[in-house]
């Protein structure tokens, strides 16, 4: 750890906020420009978890994203709540990046930077692969403490301390600084931009870092980069009911009641 | 980083991750085993499962049971409990040894770790969530998940073709204890150093008042239409009459009226029960992927339109408020009626 304390990432991301989400019919990628957005709700806890650690041992939270330059709005959303600074990774060249690409750039602009703490969601709303956090952590061999619902520094011994999700229960598990960890909900309350916030926002750096600047060749990025692709997309085959009942409740239950006795589906246990 | 293989025909077998915990097998591995049997039967290549853990050798012949025709086991004492760091370790040198050309990973809490992490040391790539698989003319496999409102179907360029899929999606195989998997043991070098994230102690969970969605046979399902918290009480009464879990949509969670652990859907829980009761569900694409592979699905909603009614095998539509009381008092009726029938049945089994 530095002298000026901790330095948190928090790597945030822009999803749509509508459920009609369009896709491109020539790449079959998401289209992102021109659609309402917010803050993925699982990095808006990240960001919370960064300004409190650092509330609580000094430091500095830098978030960062990837994405089109219309994402600089939940860059700013970011900052208004309170974190310093934020780096935006935008780039035709890395239009079409899979999550294996994605996590890439990510790494190739982070391994460049301090860190002691990197915070990611558990899931994105609209890729939803929780597999960004992982990736990064391998790319960077840092240990990984997913779906974290509580967390501690011991800034001394240089360790993270955090209960977890865990199939069956909470586990409290234990590894050393730096680390990455993903949140789940419940983890804190987000705190609402305040107007200062939102006024001294305006002053924070917001650095645009392009394919070229994250260096390596430029067919690791993007479509190119991505080992997977998507090949087609369908309509959903849909199943068409038996019967559809409208009319007086009474025979609707004297129905149901019907059906469930003639598929044995009554059980006996009461 | 590891070079990525795009050697396609260097690359044979169809691997599953078949996760234990304190020696019993998840049962989204054996799914997946389901899975891929048919995926290695179109191909011709081995179905292998990997089994990992201390002192878990009497699982082999379950996975035999359930379609492997070969486990490569590792054991180990501190593979007895699960770590990312330790079991990324293990799976990534068998990897690199023995060549898949298919990695299927089970969307367990700690597998949707793992993959991603073993995905990244392996430099391959990984489809989430997967609910069905084919093979295409190239002989690269078909991931088909959904996307938006509609399904996509997503090809791996690298190998191994990694995935995960939520548990309940896939079918096991009937399982025949006749057959028996080939055995593999392999040795793997684990230092207690290696394990960076160290667990210190668990927190058992509470009991679920809910009940398990996971493996319940009838679900009785609510949604916003439910108004508020305090009308539970009406699905649990039915829930209970019906020997059922309680399970929910996604606003009913972010209201506050039922836990995640409850939640149905694409960022929520697979089911497939026997018996889904769609109450006060519109059925968004988002709810239906979770639950659209139930055996029978009843729905209450008052709105004609609602596009559950587009899925459910019998709608009833109308005001659950009315159905719901008069559907209770009928089955506590019923209940008892056939609790009767079914007593005087085994009876005369008896006497007969
Ligand atoms: C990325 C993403 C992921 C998502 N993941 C999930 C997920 O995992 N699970 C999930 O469920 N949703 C998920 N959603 C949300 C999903 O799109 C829908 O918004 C949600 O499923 C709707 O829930 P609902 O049916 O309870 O509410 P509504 O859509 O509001 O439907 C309520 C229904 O109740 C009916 N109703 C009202 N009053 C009565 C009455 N008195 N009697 C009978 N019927 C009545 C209404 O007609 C209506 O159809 C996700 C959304 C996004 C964007
Ligand atoms: N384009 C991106 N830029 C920065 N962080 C991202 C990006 N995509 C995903 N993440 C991070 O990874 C988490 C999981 O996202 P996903 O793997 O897409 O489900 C998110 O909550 C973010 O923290």
């Amino acid at each position: 750890m530095s002298k000026a304390g901790l330095k948190i990432i928090v790597c945030i991301k822009q999803v749509p906020a509508v459920q009609d989400i369009k896709i491109d019919p020539i790449t079959h990628t998401l289209i992102r420009e021109s659609m309402p957005s917010m803050l993925n709700p699982w990095d808006e806890i990240g960001v919370e978890e960064g300004i409190r650690l650092r509330e609580k041992y000094g430091g500095e939270v830098t978030v960062i994203t990837m994405g089109p330059m219309q994402a600089k709005e939940a860059i700013l959303r970011c900052l208004a709540m309170g974190a310093d600074r934020g780096i935006i990774i935008s780039d035709k060249a890395l239009a079409g990046s899979d999550t294996i690409a994605t996590a890439y750039a990510l790494y190739m602009q982070i391994k460049k930077m301090e860190y002691d703490l990197i915070i990611c969601g558990k899931i994105s709303t609209d890729s939803e692969t929780g597999h960004i956090g992982p990736h990064l952590a391998e790319l960077l061999n840092i240990p990984q403490i997913c779906y974290v619902k509580k967390v501690d520094l011991d800034i001394e011994k240089r360790r993270i301390i955090a209960h977890k999700e865990a199939d069956g229960g909470i586990e409290i598990v234990e590894a050393p600084l730096p680390a990455l960890m993903t949140t789940t909900i419940g983890l804190n309350e987000p705190r609402l931009p305040t107007l200062k916030g939102i006024i001294s926002s305006k002053r924070k750096e917001v650095k645009v870092v392009t394919a070229k600047d994250l260096g390596g060749s430029l067919s690791n990025y993007g479509l190119r980069g991505s080992p997977t692709f998507v090949d087609e997309v369908f309509e959903p085959p849909s199943r068409k009911p038996e019967m559809i009942f409208q009319g007086d409740p009474k025979e609707a239950v004297e129905k149901i009641v019907q059906v469930l006795l003639n598929k044995k589906l009554i059980s006996s246990r009461s | 980083m590891l070079e990525r293989s795009e050697e396609i025909p260097n690359h044979k077998g169809i691997w599953v991750f078949t996760e234990q915990i304190d020696g019993k097998l998840k049962n989204v591995g054996l799914e997946l085993l389901g899975a891929g049997r048919k995926i290695a039967d179109k191909l011709g290549e081995e179905l292998v499962a990997v089994l990992l853990g201390h002192d878990v050798n009497g699982l082999v012949k379950d996975l035999g049971a359930y379609g492997a025709d070969k486990v490569i086991l590792v054991e180990h004492e501190l593979l007895k409990q699960f770590t990312v760091d330790a079991y990324t370790k293990v799976l990534a040198e068998l990897s690199i040894k023995h060549k898949p050309s298919v990695f299927f990973i089970g969307g367990t809490l700690n597998g949707r770790e793992l993959a991603p992490r073993l995905a990244a040391r392996l430099n391959t790539g990984i489809t989430s969530d997967c609910v069905d698989f084919d093979i295409n003319s190239d002989g690269h496999l078909i991931h088909v998940k959904p996307f938006g409102k509609l399904m996509a179907k997503i090809i791996c360029k690298t190998r191994p073709q990694m995935a995960t899929a939520k548990p309940n999606v896939f079918k096991k195989l009937e399982p025949n204890w006749d057959r028996r998997a080939k055995i593999v043991r392999e040795e793997v070098k684990i230092n207690p150093e290696d394990i960076r994230t160290k667990i210190l102690g668990r927190v058992e969970a509470n009991k679920n008042p809910y009940g398990s969605i996971e493996d319940a046979d009838v679900i009785v399902a609510v949604g916003k239409g439910l108004c508020s918290k305090e009308n539970l009480k009406l699905i649990q009464e039915l829930a209970d009459l019906l020997g059922a879990s309680v399970a929910c949509t996604r606003p009913t969670v972010d209201r506050g009226w039922l836990p995640s652990s409850q939640q149905v859907g694409q960022s929520g829980k697979t089911v497939s029960p026997k018996l889904y009761i769609a109450i006060g569900i519109s059925g968004a694409m988002y709810h239906t992927v979770g639950m659209k592979n139930s055996d029978i699905i009843i729905a209450i909603n008052k709105d004609p339109k609602a596009p559950i009614f587009q899925i459910a095998t019998y709608g009833v539509v109308g005001d659950l408020f009315k159905i719901l009381p008069l559907l209770i008092d009928r089955l506590k009726k019923e209940v008892k009626e056939v609790k009767l029938r079914i007593t005087a049945k085994d009876t005369q089994k008896r006497i007969n």
